[in-house]
């Protein structure tokens, strides 16, 4: 049998975009109250992919983030990530805490704002997701990690192991002004909770 | 130099003078076994434990599927078992804060299962670097066996 992921259409895959964008904009308010400047989200993409492949998506496993994780557990569960380039983590850092940081060394202190923005964006992108699907789901607290971004994400990806062998991961860009604050913001939902989804929206997966 | 590379629940084989790359190991483990005589080389990205019991699409990702089928395609290539020598790196925890639950400890899961997988077999383990919290990207060298190990935090090391 195949995956039943692969086998979706473009408008299946529009409805997880629609949700993911929906998701993403009150994340991106949220953060925008928080930092005091506008931030700004691109239209998530929705990947499909095998977990052979999902380096690719996530730009390297090998490139250096500051990466938090989420698991997201009740009548949808999945895991989230917000994965930040440490000039990125720099950026908010500084725009948040008005200093400025020289190297790549961050403090306890830093690490728990990384938690607590993590916090703030996953908690709004899940309460919209919540409403528009009308499936109750929460976050666990959040846990930081600065590593390889492969090594981070396996951390999700062995909850869909177990099932499958695809991903489907709807991943959101933020910007603030014209610097675009470069992270990627992933929601990975179980493989069973994929048809979940689609079935409190009313789409037969056939 | 030819690299070959190794993606997340995969496995490749090797030989005299190619290179076998995983990148980016959490919680999964990198199993590299090699015959010295024929320089076969094999390396498996395993990311979960034991396979469920319901047939199995993709063996390379579990402990106990992907190291007999590394093992076989390394014999297909003209390695013996019994010369063969195992060398480990990986299982960490990636995230210390989270709670000890049964999923977030599976980096000493998956390694527990690639020991008791490659003592069923009679593969013995030369080195290991595993546990941990650091993410670990491994070289494995076809030509003499050594494993080279990058992490983020504490640089690199041969094994």
């Amino acid at each position: 049998m195949t995956d039943p992921l692969l086998r979706l259409n473009e408008f299946q895959l529009s409805v997880l975009r629609e949700i993911g964008n929906i998701g993403a904009g009150h994340a991106a308010t949220a953060l925008s109250v928080l930092m005091q400047k506008e931030i700004d989200m691109q239209v998530p993409n929705v990947h499909i992919v095998s977990l052979q492949e999902i380096d690719e998506v996530i730009g390297g496993a090998e490139q250096l983030v500051m990466g938090v994780f989420l698991r997201v557990e009740g009548e949808i569960s999945g895991s989230m990530f917000l994965m930040l380039t440490l000039e990125s983590a720099k950026f908010l850092l500084q725009i948040l805490m008005g200093e400025s940081r020289q190297d790549d060394q961050f403090s306890e202190m830093d690490l728990s704002v990384f938690m607590e923005i993590g916090n703030i964006l996953g908690g709004s992108y899940l309460s919209a997701m919540s409403d528009f699907t009308n499936k109750q789901m929460h976050a666990s607290v959040p846990a930081v990690a600065i590593d390889m971004a492969g090594a981070i994400l396996g951390v999700g990806l062995m909850h869909i192991g177990q099932y499958s062998d695809t991903a489907l991961l709807v991943d959101t860009e933020f910007w603030q002004g014209n610097n675009n604050v470069d992270s990627h913001f992933f929601f990975l939902p179980d493989p069973d909770s994929v048809e979940t989804i689609f079935k409190s929206l009313g789409v037969d997966l056939g | 130099m030819n690299i070959v590379k190794v993606g997340m629940a995969d496995l490749d084989t090797a030989t005299d003078p190619e290179i076998l790359r995983t990148v980016g190991l959490g919680s999964c483990v990198g199993v590299a076994i090699i015959d010295l005589n024929t320089k076969v080389a094999g390396l498996a990205h395993v990311m979960l434990p034991i396979a469920g019991k319901e047939a199995v699409e993709n063996p390379a990702k579990f402990a106990d599927t992907a190291i007999p089928l590394l093992v076989e395609k390394m014999r297909n290539n003209g390695a013996i078992q019994n010369r063969m020598i195992a060398k480990l790196a990986g299982g960490a925890q990636m995230f210390t804060t989270l709670n000890q639950s049964d999923l977030i400890r599976i980096g000493p899961r998956n390694v527990e299962a690639v020991k008791q997988t490659l003592a069923r077999l009679n593969i013995p383990i030369r080195a290991e670097d595993t546990g941990g919290n650091s993410g670990r990207t491994i070289d494995f060298s076809s030509v003499d066996g050594s494993l080279t190990i990058r992490t983020v935090s504490q640089g690199v090391k041969v094994i």
